[in-house]
């Protein structure tokens, strides 16, 4: 499974808090998540997401367990995100949604391309073949299918 | 020889593993978005009703029509799938599941990141996603990858004001805010023993601002008196030697009463350092700070005095708030002018009551300060409950004195 999308550089320790606030959070609109997406972090940021790929320092996605920050970047548009490591939770919602990530230390140049290889184990963000441990065949079933509710469809 | 998540999930760290959960639960906050992914998966029924818990802790009572709506059709739900259902008011998710529901040897799923908390009982508990509870409902099983573990030596005595608030927030600051990522924490060692289950639950709840996947306590004659006292019989676990990733040494007489500065849970400062700086609010609660022991030891420091700012205390379940109004903790809590919330999570996200305004600051015995958590440009400063009592009576951070 591959996938391509301009980069994104953000810091390390981006918690769930800041990908989406929990003022937004008592709704089933998603589009609302997807507006407000870093809207603490940098307001600017969330037009810009359509088509990224976002590089990210360590532990992204800590804090909450909130699926609506993953889901919020995959309604964004992002591509997927690359970081050295993800929190767990925040790993495990966003294949469950079918949003790529990449475990991965890439330095990083903002609007540079970015491209990858989830079932090969490979990342390059224009400095050559990075390899990276592929997802487990599980998790990858699960990204192919789009989400764990078509996994789901179509295992019953 | 094995650590206590391997003898649990029966596999050695790094393998998955394939497991029947044993209690799983949702809030009204992650409830909403389950229930969504449930019936997209084409649900064919739940896989064991009597094992899926829904409590209603985040929002309670609903701040709004759109808030009520949403926890109308998930409360109607759970009522007409006869899955074990606590309404608003009944108190947080990780307290009611650790008032003599989960036991020992339990694999227990949550969906809310702070499940590790009831890892205290010597269970394998964690949090996930609302996706992944859905396919738990459907199924009743899932997935995991055994965790590697890491030890937290505890030897020696708490002294003088210090606390386990103050004891989690030196192991958090000693490991970082991803310093367990995808692991599992033991709390081991002559000192792990004679902790009471409040303190082990403390210890165990701030696990996941270290990233860990749970933290756990082998479970003992402490576990076992606690559970009976809810009328369940729970088996003892003999800890074997196994072999830990990483351990740290923690000597408790050490600790001293901190702070942690925002935004940040692992940038810890004692007290001391910061005495003197003034907060617009107190908000004393949580699944970290609000069972019967924090708000009996919060009323022995302000009772027969005032609180000098606009203190909150929010009792974590209903029957924190009975005890405590049994005993007169609760009147005294009320004579020194604090408010007193419905039994849930109060002001600890920042949806409804207790949101901080700008430029404002609160002090909180919760486990999360994350920028705008509690109020947009806002600022949470977390600590003991001591602390947090010393500082309500002066309106400004206040080294704690032994109660
Ligand atoms: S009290 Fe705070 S940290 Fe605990 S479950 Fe509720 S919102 Fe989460």
């Amino acid at each position: 499974m591959q996938g391509t999308g301009k980069a994104i550089c953000l810091p390390s320790d981006i918690d769930t808090d800041l990908i989406i606030a929990g003022r937004y959070l008592r709704t089933k609109d998603r589009r609302i998540w997807a507006e407000h997406v870093f809207e603490d972090l940098d307001p600017k940021l969330a037009p810009r997401l359509a088509g990224a790929v976002i590089v990210a320092g360590k532990n992204f996605g800590c804090g909450s367990s909130r699926e609506q920050a993953a889901i919020a970047l995959k309604e964004a548009g992002v591509v997927a995100v690359v970081a050295p490591t993800f929190a767990r939770i925040f790993f495990r919602n966003a294949i469950n949604i079918g949003l790529p990530v990449i475990e991965a230390d890439l330095a990083c140049t903002e609007g540079k391309a970015v491209t990858f290889d989830l079932s090969a184990g490979w990342v390059d963000a224009g400095t050559g073949r990075k390899k990276v441990a592929p997802l487990s065949q599980r998790m990858l079933a699960i990204v192919q299918a789009g989400g764990l509710v078509p996994y789901w469809k179509v295992k019953r | 020889m094995s650590t206590l998540s391997e003898r649990i999930l029966g596999a050695a760290s790094g393998e998955f593993v394939e497991r029947t959960v044993d209690r799983a639960y949702v809030h009204d906050g992650t409830g909403v978005l389950t229930l969504e992914s449930y019936r997209q998966m084409g649900a064919g029924g739940l896989a064991d009703p009597s094992r899926l818990h829904v409590i209603f802790d985040h929002i309670v009572p609903a701040n709004n029509s759109t808030t009520a709506t949403l926890q109308h059709e998930l409360r109607d739900f759970a009522k007409s799938s006869f899955m074990q259902f606590s309404d608003a008011g009944g108190g947080i998710c990780h307290q009611c599941m650790s008032e003599g529901i989960v036991l020992p040897g339990e694999v227990v799923v949550g969906a809310d990141s702070h499940s590790c908390t009831l890892g205290a009982f010597g269970a394998f508990a964690t949090g996930v996603g609302a996706t992944d509870m859905a396919a738990i409902w459907l199924t009743g099983e899932t997935w995991f990858r055994v965790p590697e573990t890491i030890a937290i030596r505890l030897t020696g005595a708490l002294a003088e004001a210090a606390e386990a608030k103050d004891l989690a927030l030196t192991y958090v600051s000693k490991l970082g805010m991803d310093g367990a990522t995808y692991r599992a924490l033991e709390f081991i060692g002559e000192s792990a023993g004679p902790l009471s289950m409040d303190d082990r639950l403390v210890l165990c709840n701030l696990a996941v601002e270290t990233g860990a996947k749970t933290g756990m306590f082998y479970a003992d004659g402490v576990t076992e008196r606690y559970l009976a006292g809810y009328g369940v019989t729970a088996q003892r676990q003999a800890a074997e030697p196994c072999s830990y990733t990483k351990e740290v040494d923690i000597d408790l007489s050490d600790v001293v009463p901190l702070i942690a500065v925002p935004p940040r849970v692992d940038t810890v400062k004692p007290v001391h350092d910061l005495a003197g700086l003034p907060v617009d609010q107190v908000f004393v609660g949580t699944c970290t700070n609000g069972r019967y022991s924090d708000l009996a030891r919060f009323a022995r420091i302000v009772a027969g005095k005032k609180v000098a700012v606009r203190t909150i205390v929010v009792p974590a379940s209903r029957a924190v708030l009975a005890e405590a109004v049994r005993t007169g903790v609760l009147a005294d809590i009320i004579a020194a002018g604090c408010m007193v919330g419905t039994p849930g999570c109060g002001p600890c996200l920042g949806a409804h009551l207790g949101v901080i305004g700008e430029g404002e600051v609160c002090l909180s015995t919760a486990n999360r300060n994350f920028k705008n958590r509690m109020g947009v440009n806002g600022e949470i400063y977390l600590s003991s409950v001591a602390t947090a009592a010393a500082s309500a009576l002066e309106g400004e951070i206040t080294e704690p004195v032994v109660p």
